[in-house]
């Protein structure tokens, strides 16, 4: 038997042979050719997606003077599928975290995808990042991707800058550029001109081995594209101005607001009781942004945009622009001031009577101010009450009240011009006149105004009837200015008048209120005021310009619960205006004593 | 001088080619699995690649030696040899080195000798030697048992070496013994019940069904259609489909979850990369990832990288399929099987005995390697390192395989000569 050739059994054996050829073609066909996973499971094995984050763009004053930087941190990313047994002790040594929490994070991680980066632990300083380096072969399936912190060289502009902290999911929902982690604009200028400063983000394909070491970029870097930074901006604030101000308002709640009339652009933008912007970035933000939130003094409220305080007495010129505006005042006009017993608003100021309307602003008299509001109010002829009011209303909102002023920053509220309507709620239509609405006349009642409708009323009269909308940020890169974008208003009141109210403003400065706080060589004209305040002490207003005949610089200063305007706003603000047109301040007693008064209970 | 020219023009070039041909790829495959870019000489001896060309041409000059010598003298020392060989596992039982868990290394100036390895074609000799016999009687009980005695003992030698794929080999002499007689029923029976099992286990029973059905319909097409075969296959047929479904029961209500899992990960039905699935899942990955026409000669990332481990010894056909794609796949697949074809085709022109039956265990144990090792890398079969014969690194198995090969095609020369 052994002996006989056996074909069929020669043959059996080949067709055994060929039959697992076969198996093996068609299992090879189908796992390279049809199936693609293994190739998806190829890359997750060997590429790893580097995100590049653009360092955002820095922050400059009118000066050219840095105010906002970068700083180098790491993110730590981990990649589950790729994590072994490591020293985990020694590892949450490294990263100051605890064993439990390594676990949680890990298991976080997994939740999410094994095979997909996500975030392990953010921002490692580059101290820490220094150590973990020299041992990132033993952890493998972690790896660091470099991003960037804001930084301020000086404590200054928290609210005009705003911060920066990760996306939510409503963004990444929203908007494609967005993924997880990434970082974004979350209020002031950094919110409004995120697109710009944000920079656009790269991708670098690297590969890896399987011991997590990077050993080059796939295909020649054929598939990377580059992170592009952000361009920087070119602010119109005055960082010493800034600064200055901020010093000076240690201690006090309010806010300053000072612009520069003929261009529109914002020197300086503050809110008091402010803090240290370094405060908000990084690990730091979670907790600190709490202790902020929780104190009683609302650090975090931007007063400037939305602190909405009555105008009190800086609101008179107002009335008396509409009046000689529809012809109901004029420079002939005489009002008589019974002082304290005067009726139905008494005058708290010493001065002579009857009046015209220089003293009367001069001397920011109430009585006068009602005459002049009842007759615009009482105006026969004109249709009636109500719609001589919601003419007078119109006025007041074309100097920039009641409004959104169209400013570059965020968040900013209109205040509140009452509207015909509200009246006729509150009394009943055809129920209510000028008498019922007589706080309107001083700036006092409904009327609600921002410290930046204040100074940009301040610029507007020191402009004589137009202004432009007030912007922090002047130039895009190094030459793209903004200036053009913002657009010019004009009131409906004719320029001649507004040479009245300044004439008034100047006596103020020079005669009135506030002459205890002239600057040498320099003309002011400026308007106080005490803002009653039915939560509390009164508050202090002031708003000026100077110089009178070339004004530079517009302001408005707001300090809450201080009493009169012209005991601590005015004394900031002329210092602010003296600090910015002279470069120094002399009269450092009254310095001193600004900056160290505490007003805070 | 006239038996140097007897050689080369009676030697089977088309063999001789493919074992050229074959351990070339193999040299060029293993330098782009651990491809270094500071070692870029393929010819650099510090390198596997440079050790691998030392064994290349040493096989060379041991298949010139094989070819000088004597055809006669392999039947005639054929049990010497294999005893020797057999005390030579038992040796290293005793004084040997053991590497990576199994205790079959004899350390000798720095190179490791594995006997196991040449273990393969002594028992090979002997078992040619034992059938070569005249008047063979194999209706004697004692006649059958002895050729499973000579593959036995070398078997459990290694395995107690700790080297279960190694031992298995000697499983692959099925195939000889069927050739010599054995009934086909047999191989026909361990076949169905490891492919009737895998499969069960793997797709369930119905496609198993389908699958038995069409097999048997298949043996039907080419067996002689008399009564007996056909009552036997449907006997067959029913036994098989009873056999599966017992699988699937069996697993499901005897086997606890855990070991459960193992056959799933065993099968890759669930994957568990860290432990048992690793290698396997990280062979497929990069045999898969290779596409139609593969990444390119030494652009194959997840073999230079080292995601798959011992990529140049028992996982080289990885390099093959990542760089080489579909299209390489299969012509190394086509070229093994080209190369058994030969072997069984040269074997069956053998006057003597002795060298048809040394052919076919040379095609059997080829078979073996070649079926267990690409079926692993593709996860066809369960991890069971052996290497693939002429491509994987190592100087023991390109040794043992080249003298095993060499062996037979000195015998093919002889085959006029003999008688």
């Amino acid at each position: 038997m052994a002996q006989k050739s056996n074909v069929s059994r020669e043959q059996t054996i080949i067709a055994i042979f060929l039959v697992i050829g076969v198996i093996f073609i068609t299992r090879l066909f189908y796992i390279q050719v049809i199936d693609e996973s293994y190739t998806l499971s190829a890359n997750n094995n060997v590429l790893r997606y580097v995100t590049q984050y653009p360092a955002r763009g820095l922050v400059y004053d009118r000066n050219g003077k840095l105010l906002v930087y970068n700083e180098a941190v790491y993110d730590l990313l981990v990649l589950p599928a790729q994590v072994k047994e490591l020293d985990t002790v020694e590892f949450c040594e490294l990263l100051q975290i605890t064993v439990e929490g390594f676990r949680e994070r890990l298991d976080k991680a997994k939740k999410y995808s094994r095979y997909k980066p996500s975030l392990f632990e953010k921002q490692i300083s580059k101290e820490t990042y220094g150590y973990l380096e020299e041992k990132m072969y033993r952890y493998k399936g972690f790896f660091v991707q470099p991003r960037t912190l804001r930084k301020y060289p000086k404590p200054i502009g928290a609210h005009l800058f705003g911060y920066v902290g990760e996306v939510t999911q409503g963004v990444i929902d929203k908007n494609p550029y967005y993924k997880s982690g990434d970082y974004i604009g979350i209020s002031g200028i950094e919110k409004a001109y995120e697109e710009i400063l944000r920079g656009k983000k790269g991708l670098k394909i690297k590969m890896v081995d399987v011991h997590n070491r990077e050993v080059g970029s796939y295909a020649e870097g054929k598939y990377d594209t580059v992170s592009v930074t952000g361009e920087d901006l070119y602010l119109s604030i005055d960082g010493d101005l800034q600064e200055y101000g901020e010093m000076l308002m240690a201690g006090k709640m309010g806010s300053v607001v000072a612009i520069e009339p003929s261009t529109g652009e914002i020197l300086a933008f503050l809110s008091s009781p402010t803090y240290d912007p370094n405060l908000l970035v990084g690990r730091v933000r979670g907790y600190n942004f709490k202790l902020l939130s929780e104190d009683p003094v609302k650090p975090l409220l931007n007063r400037a945009l939305m602190g909405a305080y009555p105008p009190g007495s800086t609101f008179k010129m107002v009335n008396d622009l509409i009046g000689l505006q529809e012809g109901l005042l004029s420079l002939d006009t005489r009002y008589s001031c019974q002082g304290p017993g005067s009726s139905p608003i008494r005058c708290t100021h010493n001065h002579q009577s009857p009046l015209d309307v220089y003293v009367a602003i001069q001397q920011s008299c109430n009585p006068f101010h009602w005459q002049v509001f009842r007759s615009i109010i009482n105006n026969a002829g004109h249709g009636g009450i109500r719609n001589n009011y919601v003419s007078w209303r119109n006025h007041v909102m074309s100097l920039g009240f009641g409004k959104k002023l169209g400013t570059d920053l965020q968040f900013e509220l209109p205040g509140n011009i009452p509207s015909a309507e509200t009246f006729d709620k509150i009394y009943g239509k055809g129920h209510w006149n000028s008498m019922t609405i007589r706080s309107l006349s001083i700036g006092q009642g409904e009327i609600l105004v921002t410290p930046l409708q204040l100074a940009n009323y301040a610029a507007t009269l020191s402009n004589r009837g137009s202004y432009i909308e007030p912007h922090v940020v002047r130039a895009i890169g190094n030459q793209k200015t903004l200036d053009t974008k913002f657009k010019q208003n004009t009131s409906t009141i004719n320029k001649e008048h507004f040479e009245v109210a300044v004439e008034g403003m100047r006596q103020v400065a020079t005669l009135g209120t506030a002459k205890w706080y002239q600057i040498e060589g320099i003309t002011m004209c400026g308007k106080t005021g005490t803002a009653e305040n039915p939560h509390g002490d009164d508050h202090s207003l002031f708003m000026a310009f100077a110089p009178a005949d070339n004004p530079k610089i517009a302001i408005a200063v707001v300090i809450e619960n201080a009493g009169f305007g012209s005991t601590w706003a005015l004394p900031i603000a002329s210092l602010m205006i003296e600090k910015y047109l002279t470069g120094t301040v002399k009269r450092t007693e009254i310095e001193e004593k600004m900056k160290t008064t505490n007003l805070i209970q | 001088m006239r038996e140097r020219n007897n050689i080369f023009s009676n030697i089977d070039w088309q063999i001789t080619t493919l074992y050229l041909v074959l351990v070339v790829m193999g040299w060029l495959n293993i330098y782009a699995a651990v491809y270094n870019e500071d070692y870029s000489s393929i010819f650099d001896i510090t390198q596997s690649y440079g050790k691998q060309l030392i064994w290349i041409l040493s096989s060379l000059f041991l298949a010139l030696l094989i070819l000088l010598t004597d055809a006669r003298f392999f039947s005639t020392f054929a049990y010497l040899i294999y005893g020797l060989l057999i005390i030579l596992l038992l040796v290293v039982l005793a004084v040997g080195t053991e590497i990576s868990g199994s205790k079959s290394w004899f350390q000798i100036a720095g190179f490791g000798l594995q006997p196991a390895e040449f273990a393969k074609f002594a028992t090979n000799l002997a078992i040619a030697r034992f059938f070569s016999q005249q008047h063979l009687n194999l209706s004697l009980l004692k006649n059958r048992l002895f050729p499973l005695i000579l593959m036995g003992i070398p078997a459990v030698l290694i395995l107690l070496q700790n080297d279960t794929g190694s031992a298995l080999v000697y499983s692959s002499f099925i195939l000889v013994l069927y050739r010599m007689g054995l009934s086909g029923n047999f191989l026909l029976a361990g076949l169905l019940v490891i492919l009737v099992a895998v499969s069960t286990l793997m797709v369930g029973t119905t496609y198993v069904l389908f699958l038995l059905i069409g097999l048997a319909g298949l043996l039907f097409f080419f067996m002689k259609r008399n009564r007996r075969n056909i009552v036997s296959l449907v006997g067959l047929l029913v036994l098989a489909i009873g056999f599966a479904y017992t699988v699937e029961v069996g697993v499901d209500r005897f086997l606890g979850d855990h070991q459960k899992a193992r056959i799933n990960v065993l099968l890759g039905k669930t994957i568990d990369l860290k432990g048992v699935g690793y290698n396997v899942n990280q062979s497929k990955i990069a045999i898969g990832s290779g596409g139609f026409f593969g990444k390119g000669y030494l652009n194959g990332t997840q073999t230079k990288y080292n995601f798959v481990p011992e990529q140049s010894t028992d996982f080289i056909f990885c390099t093959v399929g990542e760089e080489w794609g579909f299209l390489g796949s299969t012509v190394v697949i086509a070229l093994f099987l080209m190369l058994l074809v030969r072997i069984v085709v040269l074997a069956e022109r053998q006057r003597s005995d002795f060298s048809r039956v040394y052919g076919y265990g040379v095609a059997a144990i080829l078979f073996f390697h070649f079926t267990i090792n690409v079926g692993m890398t593709i996860g066809l079969v369960p991890v069971i390192g052996i290497p693939l014969p002429f491509f994987s690194y190592g100087g023991s198995s390109l040794w043992a395989f080249t003298i095993l090969l060499f062996i037979f095609i000195k015998q093919d020369i002889n085959r006029n000569a003999l008688l």
